[in-house]
């Protein structure tokens, strides 16, 4: 289907990352956000509350994280598309119930505008050092879909996507921005709103009497209710059968936990989405994400000046990680230069992908700043010799 | 050998809003919890409401199972999150009553920032918390509730911390319905909860409930029966007492009844509201967040 045309703001505009994600937002059809402030995410947070009143939205600000993300499973069954958007500190917190989210497999968007980290670290400065927690940051196994966005205009879009993927595979995805993309302002182009497609919940056609809460579809998402439509649902986040009810056994564990990764695992070639710049001869690949993707630009151009045959390989969908193509890249490229603002978080994903097939050259950095792209045109250099 | 031939059992009276097929439930005898849910299922007889509008959300511990063993849209959420989660179906669905059906340490231990400011913003709510006084589910720990000098696991030399006293947090946060009940007042908490259920803002029961495998063992203070015959002879009630005078010691008297009653506006009332005033015709009144 495509988007309600009342909450799409059609035309050329001049935003940053932050605003350019709320915009995302009320186009994807959006209608519920809880969120808490913290920089440098506010901004997403406070066009929200300014907007939602012209498009008949809600917003709360709640009394912490741990409650925006509760809110947000809650009014996802009560039939919101529902998001929240946050900070490091923040994206901590929300953990817990990021994984209730996972568990009762509720289609929302998490907004995590990165700075530096650990704890309260660089309040107002960049980082990219959430991506491992992104993936994995509550216990227990499960997948989730996580994107990086590296422009205000493709904050707009990928959050649309994101919302459109939630509801597609009934699981928490996560939009890993920073504070570079947040902050920055470019200009943002709104499409028309019949030129946005916005997949639809997975609603059941099936009445109450036939309905299982969690039994699969072919692609292993189940198909949803709300709550209100007489289905009398229970959902738990205890390990459940089909049903939703609980079940202590291994057995149950072992066919649930299984298939909640394996939704995302084996869709994940329907999922990937990256970008090749300059690819077709490339022997030297920068592969990055998020702001550190533009950093790159300027050394990969200087570096092709100088007759170096270097590519950029962006992944625009980090989780799941575009495995396939990694490992078929590493089998013909010479080397592997992964930039990103940690020390070490996407880069052994690439070196497990490459599988010693080719070398993989980390250019790292432990965020505040962006790389200065010296730095990454000497990897190049390095990688191609 | 004698053959008893089966015998057909009579429905039970409460089925059409319990999942019979969860059904035993994990309490143990003498618990108080399942008289509580008995009353709740009173007080869904006695509601006009539709029974589909009606959900339950429950965090963890013991009576964090509630949810589990009713047959309405029913969550069983994360420890301490059933008031935000339950926060957020009602507000994107307005037509929904949402109970919050929990425990103490739920409630206002872990979850007890949540439960001040959901009372402050006058979520519409009903919040029923069963207080035994102690950890049950992990075995008996000291609570927030927990009675000066009581015994626990963790305060295995007598409680010093002093315990909420939750009507009078409730109703200094702003909840516009406050009663407590024990366990053992079966048709008054029903009647309770059904006014609770009628009533629009955030409502709050509290029920001393007895937990005689953990706390009444752990204090010598008998069985189950032991702890009803104790409420019996040591509730009395005032309705309309001054909140601030409800502190309960450790197998002292406990003072029960209605003591709030009130109207307040509700968040979304207050929302539509001021907005409506500030923005006019502009404003799009808000009446749900439906996803298409």
């Amino acid at each position: 289907m495509k988007a309600d045309p009342k909450g799409v703001l059609t035309g050329e505009h001049y935003l940053d990352g932050d605003h350019a994600c709320a915009e995302g937002a009320i186009a994807a059809g959006c209608r519920f956000l809880a969120g808490y402030p913290i920089t440098p995410s506010t901004e997403m947070a406070e066009r929200i509350s300014e907007r939602f009143p012209y498009v008949g939205g809600i917003f709360i600000q709640m009394e912490d994280e741990l409650g925006s993300m509760a809110a947000v499973v809650g009014a996802a069954w009560g039939g919101a598309k529902s998001m929240t958007v946050t900070s490091g500190p923040g994206f901590s917190l929300m953990m817990e119930n990021i994984g209730l989210a996972a568990m009762m497999e509720i289609p929302c968007v998490i907004v995590n505008v990165q700075r530096g980290g650990p704890s309260t670290g660089l309040p107002t400065l960049p980082g990219q050092a959430d991506m491992m927690q992104a993936r994995w940051g509550s216990h227990g196994d499960y997948e989730i879909i996580a994107i990086s966005p590296n422009s205000p205009q493709e904050c707009f879009e990928v959050v649309i996507e994101a919302a459109n993927l939630s509801e597609k595979y009934r699981v928490p995805v996560l939009v890993m921005t920073d504070e570079c993309v947040g902050h920055m302002t470019e200009k943002v182009v709104i499409p028309k709103a019949d030129e946005i497609e916005i997949y639809p919940r997975r609603y059941t056609k099936l009445s109450p009497s036939e309905y299982l809460p969690f039994k699969p579809e072919k692609d292993l998402v189940p198909e949803m209710v709300k709550a209100g439509d007489g289905y009398k649902i229970h959902v738990t986040g205890l390990t459940h059968d089909e049903k939703g009810y609980p079940v202590m056994s291994w057995e149950a564990q072992e066919k649930l936990v299984r298939r909640l990764v394996e939704k995302i695992r084996l869709n994940a070639d329907k999922i990937v989405h990256t970008e090749e710049i300059d690819m077709e001869d490339a022997e030297v690949v920068v592969l990055s994400y998020g702001i550190s993707s533009r950093v790159a630009i300027p050394a990969i151009q200087k570096a092709r000046k100088e007759g170096i045959k270097v590519g950029q390989f962006r992944l625009i969908i980090v989780w799941p990680f575009p495995e396939k193509k990694v490992r078929e890249l590493a089998r013909k490229i010479k080397s592997f230069v992964v930039v990103e603002m940690n020390y070490g978080q996407m880069f052994y994903e690439v070196e497990r992908c490459a599988a010693g097939n080719c070398p993989t050259i980390l250019v790292p950095h432990g965020g505040g700043w962006v790389h200065d792209p010296e730095d990454i045109y000497r990897a190049i250099k390095e990688a191609a010799k | 050998m004698k053959v008893v031939e089966a015998v057909e059992v009579a429905e039970h009276p409460m089925e059409s809003i319990l999942r019979m097929d969860r059904i035993p439930h994990i309490w143990c005898p003498t618990c108080g919890i399942g008289t509580t849910v008995t009353s709740f299922a009173d007080a869904l007889e006695r509601t006009e409401m539709p029974l589909e509008k009606i959900c339950v959300v429950s965090g963890i511990g013991c009576t964090g199972r509630v949810a589990g063993y009713i047959k309405l849209d029913s969550f069983h959420s994360t420890h301490g999150r059933p008031i935000p989660f339950a926060t957020g179906l009602k507000l994107a669905n307005p037509q929904l009553k949402v109970v919050v059906f929990s425990g103490d340490g739920d409630l206002v231990g872990i979850g007890g920032n949540h439960f001040i400011h959901a009372a402050r913003r006058n979520i519409d709510m009903v919040v029923i918390c069963v207080n035994n006084f102690i950890y049950a589910m992990t075995g008996g720990q000291v609570a927030a509730t927990t009675p000066l000098t009581a015994n626990t696991s963790t305060s295995p030399y007598g409680n010093f911390e002093q315990p909420f006293n939750l009507p009078h947090l409730a109703a200094s946060c702003g909840a516009v319905y406050v009663a407590r009940w024990t366990a053992l007042h079966v048709r008054r908490l029903a009647k309770s909860m059904a006014e609770a259920l009628n009533k629009k803002g955030f409502s709050f029961i509290e029920i001393i409930c007895p937990c005689s495998t953990i706390y009444a063992r752990r204090n010598r203070l008998g069985d189950g029966l032991s702890l009803m015959q104790f409420y019996h002879d040591n509730s009395v009630i005032k309705h309309g007492a001054n909140t601030a005078e409800l502190d309960i010691e450790f197998q002292k008297r406990i003072i029960v009844g209605k003591f709030v009653d009130r109207e307040r506006p509700t968040f979304l009332d207050s929302y539509n509201d001021w907005l409506k005033q500030v923005l006019k015709d502009k404003f799009v009144p808000y009446g749900g967040a439906n996803a298409h």
